[in-house]
Parts: C-alpha cells; sequence; structure tokens
C-alpha cells in the first residue's frame, strides 16, 4: 500500500513538473516575440510615424499614417459586411432544426476556418480583383470577410446553444413572438460571448497580410476611395521589411508594434467584455 | 385555511351533468356551472413525435377557482398544462390532437395566433427562469417591454406585481440588481410577478414550488390563495397536503389518462377510483 502511494506522489509530482514546463516552453515565444517587437519597434516610433506618409527612398523620416488608416478601413469594411452575415448564419444554425442543409452549412464552416488564408486571397483575387481590374480596399475588406465569416459563424452557433432553452420559453410564454425572444432573449444573452467570438475573428482578420497581398495591395500614399489600391500594415511590414534600407527596417518593427498593440488591444477588449458572464 | 364557501357549485344530478359525463367509460365528472367554465379540453390528445402522452383528456377548468393536477412523475401533467396555453407546440415534433376552449373559442383554431392565446393564458414553470441579463425590475416588467406595451407608471406596475408575489419587501431595494442574484425561492416568485405584470386571464403554475424551502411554499400558497380572487389559476403539484391546501379542484392524471377530477375534499376523502385512491394513500407513484 504505502509503495503504491509513493508512486502516485511521484507519478503526481512528474506530471505537475511537466505541465509547468510545457506552459513555460509555450510561452518563451510569445513573450520573445513581444519583447523583440517592442524593443525594435519603440526605437522607430515618433509623431511622424502616426500622421506622416513615406518619405521617398533615401530621405529618413517619413510615417505610415495612411497605413494605419488603411488598416483600420480594410477592417472596418471586412466587419460591415462578415458580422452581421456571420451572426445571422450562426443564429440560422442554432434555431433551425438539424437539417441537411443546417449541417451542411455547419460543415462548410468548419471547412472553410481551416482554408489557408493565401487561398482566400487567391479566390477574391479571381473573382473581384480580376473583375474590377484593380486592386482595392474592397477586394481586401471582401478577403478578410471571408476568413471572419466561419469563426463568427460557429462562435453565434455555440454561444446560442449555450443560452437556456428555459429562458426562450420564459419569453414564449409571456407571449413574445419567437423572432423577438430568439433576438432579445437569446441574443441578448449570449451576447458578451458572442462579442468575444467576433473580436477575436477581427483580431486575426487584422492581422492577415497573405490575403491582402493581391487585393488591396499597397499603395505609397492615401487611396482617394475604397476602390483604389490601400497601404495596410500588414502589407507595409512585409514590404519594408524585405527592402534593403536599414530606415525602412525601423520602419516596420515600429509597424509591427503598432498592429501588435491594435491586436492585443481587441483581444483584451474581448475578454473584458466576457468577464466572468458567460451565458 | 382553505375558504370553502368559495368553492365552486358544482351539481350532483345526472341530468345536469350534461356531455361530460354522459359517457360512463369516463371518469364521472359533474358539470360544473357552465358560465363558470373558462377553459375546456375536448378530445386532448398530445403527442411527441409519435409517442401519445396524454389520452383524450375532458377536463373543464373553473373561473376563479384552483384546479389541482396530481398524478406520479411522467404522466403528463407537464404536457396537459403545456397545451393550455400552446408551450406544448414549442418542443420540436410536439403536437395536439383535439381541442381547448378558452371562452369556448378554440385556441388552436387555424386563425388563432398562439402569441395571443400565452398573453391570455400566463404560465410559471417548474424552474425559475428569470432573464439573467435583466434586472429585477425589468424582469416584471419584460412581458411587456418585450410585446412593446406602452405602461404609463412602470414603478407603480412593479410594485403592484411585486407584492401580488409576496416579494416586494424583500427587493424593494435591490431592484436594479439582476433577476439571477436572487435565491430559488425569490426568482420563483420573481417569474410569478413576471406572469402577473401581464394580467394573464388564466395562470399555469407548474409545480411552483418544487425547488422552495417550507417558508416560501407557504407564501406562494398565501399568494396562490389571493390570486384567486382575481384569476382563474392551474397548478400542478407533486404535494398532496399542498393540493389539499390550495386547490378547490383536483385532477389526478395517471399515464395519460385523467382518472378522476372532482372537487378536492371529494378527491381526498372519497375518492372514486381505486388508484386515485392508491396514489393517494402512497401505494404507488
Ligand atoms: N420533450 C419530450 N420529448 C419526448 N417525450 C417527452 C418529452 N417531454 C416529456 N415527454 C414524455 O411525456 C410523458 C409526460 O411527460 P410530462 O413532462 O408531461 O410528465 P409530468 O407528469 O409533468 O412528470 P413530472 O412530474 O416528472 O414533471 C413522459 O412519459 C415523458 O417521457
Ligand atoms: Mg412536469
Amino acid at each position: 500500500m504505502k509503495d503504491r502511494f509513493f508512486v502516485r506522489l511521484f507519478v503526481d509530482r512528474a506530471l505537475r513538473g511537466a505541465c509547468l514546463l510545457s506552459t513555460v516552453l509555450a510561452l518563451v515565444p510569445l513573450a520573445s516575440v513581444l519583447w523583440f517587437v517592442v524593443v525594435r519597434g519603440a526605437h522607430g516610433l515618433s509623431l511622424t510615424f502616426f500622421t506622416g506618409l513615406p518619405k521617398p527612398v533615401g530621405e529618413p523620416g517619413g510615417g505610415m499614417a495612411h497605413a494605419i488608416v488603411g488598416s483600420l478601413e480594410i477592417v472596418g469594411i471586412a466587419c460591415a459586411m462578415g458580422i452581421p452575415a456571420g451572426v445571422l448564419a450562426g443564429i440560422h444554425l442554432a434555431e433551425s432544426e438539424d437539417t441537411r442543409f443546417g449541417r451542411f452549412v455547419r460543415f462548410s464552416a468548419d471547412v472553410m476556418a481551416g482554408v489557408p488564408s493565401i487561398a482566400v486571397g487567391l479566390f477574391v483575387y479571381v473573382l473581384v480583383v480580376r473583375r474590377m481590374q484593380g486592386f482595392s480596399a474592397l477586394a481586401g475588406a471582401i478577403a478578410l470577410a471571408v476568413l471572419m465569416l466561419p469563426t463568427i459563424t460557429r462562435a453565434t452557433e455555440e454561444l446560442l446553444r449555450l443560452v437556456p432553452e428555459s429562458l426562450r420559453e420564459a419569453a414564449l410564454g409571456l407571449g413574445v413572438p419567437k423572432w423577438r425572444a430568439t433576438l432579445r432573449v437569446m441574443l441578448r444573452t449570449a451576447a458578451p460571448g458572442i462579442a468575444t467570438g467576433i473580436m477575436l475573428a477581427v483580431a486575426r482578420a487584422m492581422g492577415e497580410s497573405a490575403p491582402l497581398l493581391f487585393t488591396s495591395f499597397n499603395n505609397r500614399g492615401w487611396a482617394s476611395s475604397p476602390a483604389e489600391p490601400t497601404a495596410s500594415l500588414p502589407v507595409n511590414i512585409y514590404t519594408y521589411a524585405v527592402s534593403p534600407y536599414a530606415d525602412w527596417h525601423e520602419q516596420a518593427w515600429a509597424a509591427a508594434l503598432v498592429l501588435v498593440t491594435l491586436v492585443l488591444c481587441l483581444n483584451i477588449a474581448a475578454r473584458w467584455l466576457v468577464r466572468g458572464r458567460l451565458p | 385555511m382553505t375558504d370553502r364557501t368559495n368553492v365552486v357549485r358544482l351539481r350532483d344530478t345526472a341530468a345536469d351533468s350534461g356531455e361530460l359525463s354522459r359517457d360512463a367509460s369516463r371518469p364521472r365528472l359533474e358539470k360544473p356551472d357552465a358560465q363558470s367554465v373558462k377553459m375546456r379540453t375536448v378530445g386532448l390528445r398530445a403527442f411527441y413525435g409519435d409517442v401519445q402522452v396524454l389520452k383524450a383528456i375532458d377536463l373543464p377548468i373553473v373561473e376563479r377557482q384552483v384546479t389541482a393536477v396530481i398524478g406520479p412523475s411522467g404522466c403528463g401533467k407537464s404536457t396537459f398544462v403545456r397545451s393550455l396555453n400552446r408551450m406544448h407546440e414549442v418542443v420540436p415534433g410536439a403536437r395536439i390532437e383535439g381541442q381547448v376552449l378558452l371562452d369556448e373559442r378554440d385556441i388552436y383554431a387555424r386563425d388563432v395566433d398562439p402569441v395571443r392565446v400565452r398573453r391570455r393564458v400566463g404560465m410559471v414553470f417548474q424552474k425559475p427562469n428569470p432573464f439573467p441579463t435583466l434586472s429585477i425590475r425589468d424582469n416584471v416588467l419584460a412581458g411587456l417591454v418585450l410585446n412593446r406595451v406602452r405602461v404609463s407608471d412602470p414603478d407603480a406596475l412593479v410594485e403592484k406585481a411585486l407584492r401580488q408575489a409576496a416579494l416586494w419587501d424583500e427587493v424593494k431595494d435591490v431592484l436594479a440588481r439582476s433577476g439571477t442574484s436572487l435565491s430559488g425561492g425569490q426568482q420563483q416568485r420573481l417569474c410569478m410577478a413576471r406572469a402577473l405584470a401581464l394580467e394573464p386571464e388564466v395562470l399555469l403554475m407548474d409545480e411552483p414550488c418544487s425547488a422552495l424551502d417550507p417558508i416560501a411554499t407557504a407564501r406562494v400558497e398565501e399568494l396562490i390563495h389571493e390570486l384567486r380572487q382575481s384569476y382563474t389559476i392551474v397548478v400542478v403539484t407533486h404535494n398532496m397536503q399542498q393540493a389539499a391546501r390550495v386547490a378547490n379542484l383536483t385532477a389526478f392524471f395517471y399515464m395519460g389518462e385523467l382518472v378522476e377530477y372532482d372537487r378536492t375534499d371529494t378527491v381526498f376523502t372519497r375518492p372514486k377510483e381505486r388508484r386515485t385512491e392508491d396514489y393517494i394513500t402512497g401505494r404507488f407513484g
């Protein structure tokens, strides 16, 4: 008996140790990326970085105002398209009975979530960019919306399913029409969780560069409309980082810092929204 | 405790007893005064998919009386009350045959909107289900707000409903707190207040006390007592003493059948059916 006890104790300790070690190992790359970005990016940050446009090659200084605004614009348009569609699709999946169509949509969403983002970019390139005969913020936004769609759909569905059916019955029992019970009770109760899912999807889309490379492309200055090629932070990071100029490298780091901060803010906002009140 | 002067006038003479007791194979049921029948089921059958759980129930529900529904677990009590305000059909695959008359109009007629039926026939569910995203105050008003009913003085209405549900004194200082911050018994009374705020004509309560302690149970029973001045009440209960205390009429269900329906004191002291007697005396169920 006693021996078994010590064996158990040993196994327990060993497993705890292994868990701790793995956690630390997982955190190391994350922390070092953050540290690197902060240390090297802080150097290139200045007021002009946020307000100015790029200077011609060789001239020092200049900023990325157009890329910051461009990123927000592309992601904003993507949200306007992806969030309503995703949420409505999620409601449909959660509310409708188990139909063949529902299963098909759910399966497609799961497959779509696994499609590499560059493939989505290619898809939008063929369908939108070639038709419109030019790169545009709109095309970039469509690519990002397609990327966000499956995540938002599935998050909405899963969180709606978590809301107890008894709340719907409560609403229906008060003589509330079904659609209003869904929107005002079920969706409202699941809202914090759904908002978190949306934020995470948006944060992910915000950091994507691959699908933007051949949809919204890039621009050295301001785009005058969403139908024109538009600069974005991820694409600019890429372009600046692969350039041969040292001060461009610095700007790439600064852009990376801004992007990471934006994404982090979205993530923190998502966590804050859901703080201890999952349905 | 029970006010027996208020008991429904049930006629004893066979000649008066009308269609409900014409069929001798069914439990003999004296027909209550015709005008005082608020709801009536006629050959009500309920199904979940292909499984029939209610077998041709004919049961009149008398206005301004408390009707208790008793019977062993799984006999169809919940299904029965849920079919009285068209909540049964909310379950996927569930359906109804036969009629349920509310003021002599079939609520299952094709042109009747279930939403309207539920406004007139309110329901308190077995498990308390306040809206977690709403405050106590807004929970009481939920039925009105969700139905876009304008209320001239919402605060007065909240107070009235909470007083009716015997909850006002406990929550009057914390009306802004979440509805789910209350104890289980308080939540149940909150759900009653929420149903009462809509002033339904009939109030269905499915085991309203199953999650409550004896004190809260006593309060709910008092509440039922007061409410029967102005409401028609159907209450499902597993507790015989409770049925005996609050109800004027008692219906005994067994395996989807209405075995016996009579004045409460008759059901409990001189049941006509063997199965009723066995159940009441605790020999099964
Ligand atoms: N959603 C459902 N799907 C299929 N069958 C159901 C469903 N709900 C209830 N039933 C069946 O219908 C029958 C009656 O159920 P009901 O809930 O009306 O019983 P009850 O008398 O209220 O029981 P209890 O006292 O335990 O609440 C039971 O045999 C049950 O198995
Ligand atoms: Mg039940």
